[in-house]
């Protein structure tokens, strides 16, 4: 079986400065990969290398077996990945229902649809309303999304990223700046609705890794040093050495 | 008072879709009873003017409000489109085509589209400021070129048509300044019904998401890029519109059409309006045609108020008309309206006052220093004022200072009672 996401060689330099060197990365189909790894060790770089935000130095990417490596965000979207961001990052004068209907359009074929009245479309009106409920949202549906609360935009902000459907999701620090509560209530969601996806996750706060992942890697200057289940990554001594110890575990 | 600038989309109340044909219908009736009740020839040309500036000014929101996209250059397509309207209406003229008059500015739409769909492409490539500049140019390239190309373009003088000369409808031969004015009217409606569907489009929303956070529109599986070729598209297409009806009420088409001062006068009326609603421009357009009819009359330093009255929006609303008046929207529902409207009415006096001393103030100075104009003598609000005598300089100055203090006073006893009434909306849950 191909693999969800796998990354070859991939290396990216703004300038001098090599952010990126040689990465190698498999996910497997279905898996719930995590990488973790200390601050500035390329975790968002690696995010926006596979997501199409910036083209790669060298290397290839592929999805499901195509190398997607040098396509635009919305090509990459299109063969089915969709990520969200570490700053929120949605539409904030429209409101949250406009906010997923608009993520769910192009994946039921409506793309650039002139001569369609958007709130006669009774597949999108049926998704989006689920996508609503399953981000506890269809009471704040009307609010601009600009009004949400922290907590909310980031709910929100999952919930575009799923909403096109796409069978690879990428979480970049979803439970960033959350309380504990949030944070729990987060975790079920994001587990809840990448039931059967494939998920890729950056995240700081480890209970929540360990709460998610099947598999971690562990980026430390733009290199994988380990990828393993939880327990590998837990006993491994590099690991440890370059960051877990750091953070006092 | 933050979120009194923000649009706050609200719930659709029950009711709602009768309320919504409702106000289309009454807008139609209005265009046709409106020329009856105000018939004199004066009033036809203003409102067969203030027809095409609304089209106009709706076809610039769809770049403005509604893609993020800031224009310098819309004139282009609706000269563009008076042009090639001209040049049909000559043609069906000359070789007797069975075409009447009404359909001439849906050329005019052919127009202003075709020059989109060629060089939008490029145009469009980045939004903000890059295409700002570039519509900027665009806009200069073809009012110079214009002068150049005679031919097409007729040189200073223009190209002239008459409208009259084209194949009669239901018996009409719009020759007429009313028969004109329903012409224009039908395309009004016609128009502005079109340009509102296209809002509640997938490509209106995704046009939304476009101005809001491209970025993010990239991940969603759209390409910015196009969903702003295609707003560019649309609005290309209703300024040509705008263009061929202009083209038709006054039988020219000239370089003035294309030109910096066109683009400038229909982005007036949008900001002015409020961009953030789909009405906004519309009324925008009312006031503004009106204001230039009417002001042009009244003083030689016109253009001065229109620069005062766009930057006091700008600074002081710049949601437009449409966001002073929605802003009160929720106020309505909570019942707490009242609690603003005694301020409104205290502070209104010394406002006027203000406003009436820095109007004396202009206009004295301006007469003072015309000594080829109509005289020293200001009339303002039936009073003659002598530019030349020191007492006016004094009552103006009185005016002036004084209006601002004591309506700097009433003005924070508005925010005051705002804050009452939003705090009362907020409670009783119509305010977010």
């Amino acid at each position: 079986m191909t693999a969800a996401i796998e990354i070859k060689d991939v290396q990216k330099r703004f300038g001098n400065v090599s952010i990126i060197r040689d990465l190698n990365l498999n996910v497997a189909r279905g898996e719930r990969h995590a990488i973790i790894g200390p601050n500035g060790a390329g975790k968002s770089t690696t995010f926006n290398l596979i997501s199409g935000h910036i083209k790669p130095s060298g290397g290839e990417i592929r999805l499901n077996g195509d190398v997607i490596s040098g396509l635009r965000p919305f090509e990459i979207n299109r063969r089915g990945l969709s990520r969200s961001f570490q700053v929120t990052n949605v539409f904030a004068r429209m409101t949250v229902l406009e906010n997923v209907r608009c993520a769910v359009l192009w994946a039921t074929g409506h793309r650039y649809a002139f001569w369609k009245n958007v709130d006669r479309l009774p597949v999108v009106k049926q998704r989006t309303e689920r996508i609503l409920e399953d981000i506890h949202l269809s009471h704040r549906r009307d609010v601009p999304a600009g009004l949400l609360t922290y907590a909310e935009q980031r709910e929100l902000e999952i919930g575009i990223t799923i909403a096109g459907g796409a069978n690879v999701i990428m979480l970049d620090e979803p439970t960033a700046g959350m309380s504990h509560a949030e944070t729990e209530r987060a975790v079920t969601l994001i587990r809840r609705l990448t039931e059967g996806r494939t998920l890729v996750i950056v995240e700081h706060d480890m209970s929540v890794v360990f709460g998610i992942a099947d598999r971690i890697s562990v980026l430390v200057y733009g290199q994988i040093i380990a990828s393993g289940t939880p327990e590998e990554i837990r006993g491994n001594r590099k690991v440890r050495e370059a960051y877990l110890g750091e953070e006092g575990h | 008072m933050t979120d009194a600038t923000a649009p706050l989309e609200l719930k659709e109340q029950p009711g709602g879709r009768v309320r919504f044909y409702g106000i289309w219908l009454i807008a139609a009736v209005a265009l046709i009873v409106l020329p009856l009740v105000f018939s004199s020839g004066g009033s036809l040309t203003s409102f067969s003017l203030i027809g095409i500036a609304i089209i106009f000014a709706l076809s610039y929101n769809i770049l403005l409000g509604q893609t993020g996209l800031l224009s310098f250059g819309h004139a282009v397509h609706y000269g563009l489109g008076g042009f090639l309207a001209v040049h049909v209406m000559n043609a069906v003229a000359n070789y007797n085509w069975p075409l009447p008059l009404p359909f001439i500015p849906l050329f005019g739409g052919i127009g202003g589209l075709a020059f989109a769909i060629v060089f939008g492409w490029v145009m469009t490539k980045r939004a903000g400021t890059v295409f700002a500049m570039i519509t900027l140019g665009i806009g200069e390239l073809v009012a110079s070129s214009s002068l150049i190309l005679r031919s097409v373009f007729g040189g200073e003088s223009g190209i002239t048509t008459d409208r009259t000369a084209l194949p009669h409808m239901f018996g009409w031969s719009f020759g007429p300044q009313r028969q004109v004015y329903y012409l224009i009217a039908f395309w009004v409606m016609v128009s502005a019904i079109a340009m509102y569907a296209l809002t509640r489009t997938p490509l209106g929303r995704l046009c939304n998401a476009v101005r809001d956070n491209p970025e993010r529109v990239e991940f969603i599986g759209y390409d910015p890029h196009v969903v702003r070729y295609f707003a560019y598209g649309f609005a290309g297409f209703f300024a040509g519109v705008a263009g061929g009806l202009t083209a038709i009420n006054f039988e020219i088409a000239n370089s003035a059409y294309l030109g910096a001062t066109q683009s400038g006068f229909v982005l007036f009326a949008a900001f002015i309006g409020g961009t953030a609603y789909f009405f906004g421009p519309i009324l925008g357009a009312i006031l503004v045609t009106y204001l230039q009819l009417g002001l042009t009359d009244l003083t030689t330093v016109w253009q001065l108020y229109f620069g005062i009255i766009f930057i006091g929006i700008v600074m002081f609303a710049p949601g437009g008309i449409a966001g002073l008046l929605m802003m009160h929207r929720p106020l309505v529902r909570a019942g707490s309206l009242a609690t603003v409207i005694p301020s409104y009415l205290v502070a209104a006096l010394p406002t006027l006052a203000f406003a009436l001393g820095v109007i004396l103030s202009i206009e004295t100075v301006a007469h003072y220093t015309d000594s080829e104009g109509e005289g020293s003598v200001v009339h303002l609000v039936g009073i003659p004022f002598d530019a030349v005598k020191p007492t006016t300089w004094l009552a103006a100055a009185v005016l002036v200072v004084v209006g601002f203090v004591i309506a700097r006073l009433t003005w924070r006893r508005v925010t005051e009672a705002w804050d009452r009434a939003a705090t009362i909306a907020r409670d009783r849950g119509y305010l977010a």
